[in-house]
């Protein structure tokens, strides 16, 4: 007897409780309401708190004026200045340690990566050893080590360190020289893009002419002699309107330049060395996972040793380098918040720690600290989706 | 007819070169094999001879392991100077195990930590029956003793005397610290910390759109933020989010915060297993007519959990790095008793020793684990190999 099987038959019956749909419109009501009450709950708690306690909700203490100073301001601030303003110089703060030390800790990263595949047995030993080390290490016992090294146990001003005669180092921080921008500096910067928009239309220009004629043209080399000779000779014509103050030492302490305090330096060193090794790791496994025989095979059509890593290596290596790469960046980000241990005032150690001390206002201060760096994550995260969908090997 | 044709006879080889074989081999190989490569070992050879020399004089040769105070590591004889005063950590090591922890009490910690051994030790037996559920309650088991040990039961009140002499009174977590502390958090932190982020990961996996949002809301969540803003949460608004009257212990609201975050964390990693497990599992599952619990119990995890056991060690080594960070929040974990040290007038001066002391002892002990972590790696690889 042939068994029909009709398409669209309605499924054998069942009880309610049996149904697969039906259970799971049971268990995301329960979680749904589960979550709720337990927000509720919390919310409720919260608000009978707070009114006990008599502190008022709302973020109209932001306008206050804070009353305290802070050591390391990149803009205007003073202890008249509001809550609000604090917050935002302890985000200036934050945002300046991250993306120093996301440039220097790549460049370092990079380094101990390839060197940990170097063909010299030496070098990718001392690269396995940096690596194992550093990484084995709590960040925190770190960056409490540099700031004993390079704060606390520093001699003072009249010994400090000479650094090839232009930055100092002492126990009141690493004294560096200044930039002076003088009347007629804005033509050097003119000068820089003129020669980024130039060498980006030589580019295109150069690669329109190799798909057309086969002639290559240095186009490296090019760009590398506009964008430092154009800004040059803008500083010469106008006389050079840029130059260097360098500190100097008069009477107890360095006058002029610039100086970076010492909690800035060590949580900086401490940051790039810890995210280095990191970063290292990844880009060896980078590099590793592109399989030997795309080397092979770039050599079979005749380039040569550079361009087979410049044009086959690197941008495969990159599209497995650079998820991971980036959350490293937002580890490093997130990582400055250990600043607070060595009172460096980042976001978290003025906003969580002071004015949340000062005002009392707890939920306030720590939605709006945690809502930053969340907002900092799901960003870097959304354009990492991008990148990588960008990226992605285009596939049949 | 002559039976002799000459046949071709090869000589025997020559032997290699003797600029490829041997030491000068491996050294031309490794180390000189371009101008480039032997500047560069020569660069690297000269680096380690200004660091190496010095470091170890400062950390075993100069450096002055006897004596009784500061007096001892200020004056050192001529050949001595410049080395490290390990008397300092030598003075402190029961500071760095016990934290403030009172002194006629110790012997409790001590006792936590030889029961947990005990507790522990049949594991290391390989044919004990019942060898997996013996260690998931000896797991669950070991913080419970610990924390009661450290904890004791008789709570006095201040005005009797027995508060300040009795063998069982009770000692406030603000008093626990040092290593043993570090190690009663990392603990629970990990034995808490994996199941639930197995259960959010499952969460994230499933079909059910509002869990998996509800999963992923809270995983970004605790993974977009730092840990020391989870602390600082966890110790500044869980008073105000429980009804008055209710009070979470300082160390309990700690352990939650740590916990949590790292469960998020695990829980991306354990998810990364679960999407590495072939669909045919599941439905093979289903076809065998196991429920949801019994398939993902039975078929699926231990086969993602396989997987992704590297992931889940380096998480684990995370958590212990990260226990470092309750410091900041006035707790005297190892490091926080490292500070407490370096900040003892009698021996002030000498923090670098510490931190060098705690440097070696994180390295070891994390370095262990990562090794650890590889063989267990290497043991549990069975037939995915091809």
């Amino acid at each position: 007897m042939a068994v029909q099987i009709r398409g669209g038959a309605a499924p054998p019956s069942v009880a309610v409780w049996n149904d697969p749909r039906a259970r799971a419109i049971f268990f995301q009501a329960m979680a749904l309401v589960l979550v709720i009450a337990f927000g509720w709950y919390i919310f409720h708690n919260t608000y009978t708190n707070l009114e006990k306690r008599g502190i008022a909700s709302g973020f109209a203490y932001l306008n206050s004026t804070a009353g305290f100073g802070i050591i390391m301001h990149l803009i205007p601030y003073s202890e008249e200045s509001s809550y609000g303003r604090a917050m935002l110089v302890g985000l200036l703060n934050t945002l300046v340690v991250a993306a120093i030390g996301v440039v220097f800790a790549t460049v370092l990263g990079f380094i101990i990566g390839i060197a940990r595949l170097s063909r010299n047995w030496l070098i990718a030993r001392i690269a396995y050893v940096y690596i194992e080390v550093i990484r084995n290490i709590p960040l925190l016992l770190q960056i409490f080590f540099w700031y004993q090294l390079l704060g606390k146990s520093l001699p003072g001003p009249r010994q400090s360190f000479n650094i090839l005669d232009i930055a100092f180092l002492n126990n009141r921080g690493l004294y560096v020289p200044a930039p002076v921008f003088e009347e007629g500096f804005w033509e050097i910067p003119v000068g820089f893009v003129i020669a980024c928009v130039a060498s980006y239309f030589i580019h295109r220009w150069a690669r329109k002419r190799q798909e057309l004629t086969g002639q290559q043209f240095p186009i490296f080399l090019t760009t590398l002699g506009l964008i430092v000779a154009i800004p040059f000779i803008a500083a010469i014509i106008t006389g050079m309107p840029l130059h260097w103050e360098i500190p100097a030492l008069r009477g107890f302490n360095f006058q002029g330049g610039m100086v970076l305090i010492p909690e800035f330096v060590s949580l900086l060193f401490a940051l790039i060395i810890y995210t280095a090794a990191f970063i290292g790791e990844i880009v060896r496994s980078g590099i590793m996972a592109i399989s030997h025989g795309q080397t092979e095979a770039s050599y079979a059509l005749g380039l040569r040793p550079g361009p087979t890593l410049r044009l086959v290596i690197i941008p495969q290596a990159m599209r497995v380098i650079i998820p991971p790469l980036t959350s490293q960046y937002l580890n490093l980000t997130k990582n400055s918040s250990l600043a607070t241990a060595i009172a460096y005032p980042d976001l978290v150690a003025v906003f969580s720690g002071t004015v949340l001390n000062q005002t009392g206002q707890a939920v306030e201060c720590m939605a709006i600290t945690m809502g930053v760096y969340l907002t900092i994550s799901l960003l870097t995260s959304m354009f990492m989706n991008w990148f990588n969908a960008k990226v992605a090997l285009k596939e049949r | 007819m002559s039976t002799a044709t000459a046949s071709f006879q090869p000589k025997p080889s020559l032997p290699p070169p003797a600029a490829t074989v041997g030491v000068v081999g491996w050294l031309r190989a490794n180390l000189f094999s371009s101008w480039a490569n032997a500047a560069l070992t020569l660069l690297a050879l000269y680096v380690l001879w200004k660091v190496i020399p010095p470091a170890i004089d400062w950390l075993i040769t100069n450096a002055i392991w006897t004596g009784e105070s500061t007096s001892d590591c200020k004056n050192p004889d001529e050949t001595r100077k410049g080395g490290a005063c390990w008397i300092y950590v030598q003075a402190w090591i029961p500071g760095y195990i016990y934290g403030l922890y009172p002194y006629d009490l110790r012997w409790r910690i001590d006792l936590a930590g030889v029961l947990s051994v005990l507790i522990m030790a049949p594991l290391f037996f390989k044919k004990m029956p019942y060898r997996a559920t013996y260690g998931m309650i000896a797991i669950i088991l070991v913080p419970i003793v610990a924390a009661l040990l450290f904890n004791g039961w008789y709570d006095f009140a201040p005005s009797d005397p027995r508060a300040s002499s009795h063998p069982w009174r009770t000692v406030e977590t603000s008093k626990w610290g040092g290593m043993s502390l570090t190690l009663l958090i990392a603990w629970v932190g990990i034995g808490a910390s994996l199941p639930i982020g197995i259960v959010l990961a499952l969460g994230r996996r499933s079909k059910m759109p509002i869990v998996s949002a509800l999963c992923v809301g809270f995983i970004e969540l605790w993974r977009g933020v730092p840990l020391i803003t989870v602390l600082f949460m966890s110790s500044v608004m869980l008073p105000l989010f429980l009804p008055e009257g209710v009070n979470f212990d300082k160390l309990m609201r700690a352990l939650i915060g740590v916990t949590l975050f790292s469960a998020a964390y695990l829980a991306e990693v354990v998810r990364g297993g679960l999407q590495a497990i072939p669909r045919g599992q599941f439905e093979a599952a289903s076809a065998l007519g196991l429920n949801y619990p019994k398939s993902m119990a039975l078929i699926v995890l231990p086969q993602a959990l396989k997987i992704v056991i590297p992931g889940i060690v380096n998480s684990f080594i995370g958590l212990f790095k990260d226990t470092t960070l309750v410091a900041v929040i006035g707790m005297f974990d190892f490091l926080g008793a490292i500070q407490l040290g370096n900040a003892d007038p009698k021996w002030l001066g000498y923090a670098v020793e510490g931190y060098v002391f705690a440097a070696i002892l994180y390295f070891i002990c994390c370095f262990s684990m990562s090794r650890y972590s590889l063989a267990l790696e290497r043991k549990l690889q069975t037939g995915h190999k091809r």
